[in-house]
């Protein structure tokens, strides 16, 4: 019975351990969001920053092509002077799902981050700055696309 | 994943490239005509030592084989950052590189 016993308090000992292991990447990392799944830009935002409102930034600078000949891959850059950022992230207002990206920017980390994206079509790219209090930020600007990104 | 780190300007300038095929789940294949499943990288992460310096997430709108470029203070040239991804299938990589 002691043995038995002891088999318990062991597997409950590791089960601990293995839990606690599963939790700490959790913790330290923002976890991905399902609003990357969300079908429209309102969804996205619900989803991903509980609100939908922003307010239009111009300390929030976004560099794409104002014509990408390929929707495949559209260079985009953003930096911001905007104080306290959280995170950036990047909405493709007509794919199929808008939401393209998220970045968070620990303290030190410069907000100027770049990537390359897909856009299904003409369409305007919002910038989205979010900061710790928790206002967002935003500019947009429109890519003309000759061919689409996406299908195909 | 291909990282290049420099130290520059009292800032470490970090460029990467993700070889991965960035599937949206939309796409055909060619040949039979059936869906190609979505397969795209979720989250990149970069650590320097304990302390997280970028953080990635990623839906399907990223571009086939991923490119970032991100800076951060507090980092020297010698200094080891690890970067790791995972994807919607589980798939993943880890990389270290050293800044120069």
């Amino acid at each position: 019975m002691i043995e038995r016993r002891n088999l318990l308090k062991g597997i409950l000992g590791m089960t601990a351990v293995f839990s606690a292991a599963l939790l700490i990447p959790k913790l330290a990392f923002a976890q991905w969001s399902k609003a990357f799944d969300a079908n429209t830009t309102e969804k996205a935002m619900t989803d991903m920053f509980n609100k939908t409102e922003t307010t239009k930034s111009d300390k929030i600078y976004l560099k794409v092509p104002e014509i990408a000949e390929n929707g495949a891959v559209v260079p985009v850059n953003i930096t911001t002077d905007i104080d306290n950022v959280k995170t950036i992230s990047i909405v493709a207002l007509k794919n199929p799902q808008p939401l393209a990206c998220s970045f968070t920017i620990p303290e030190g980390t410069d907000s100027d981050v770049s990537i390359r994206i897909r856009l299904f079509e003409t369409m305007d790219v919002q910038a989205i700055v979010e900061t710790h209090d928790g206002t967002l930020y935003s500019v947009q600007k429109e890519v003309k696309v000759t061919i689409g990104g996406c299908g195909g | 994943m291909k990282v290049k780190a420099k130290f520059e300007n009292n800032k470490v300038e970090v460029k990467l490239l993700v070889k991965h095929p960035m599937d949206t789940g939309l796409q055909k294949d060619k040949k039979n005509g059936d869906l190609i499943p979505a397969k795209y990288i979720q989250e990149l992460s970069c650590m320097h030592g304990d302390k997280l310096v970028f953080l990635a997430n990623f839906g399907r709108a990223v571009s086939k084989d991923p490119y970032l470029a991100f800076s951060f203070s507090g980092g020297k040239a010698g200094d080891t950052l690890i970067l790791k991804w995972f994807d919607n299938l589980g798939d993943n990589e880890e990389t270290k590189v050293v800044i120069k």
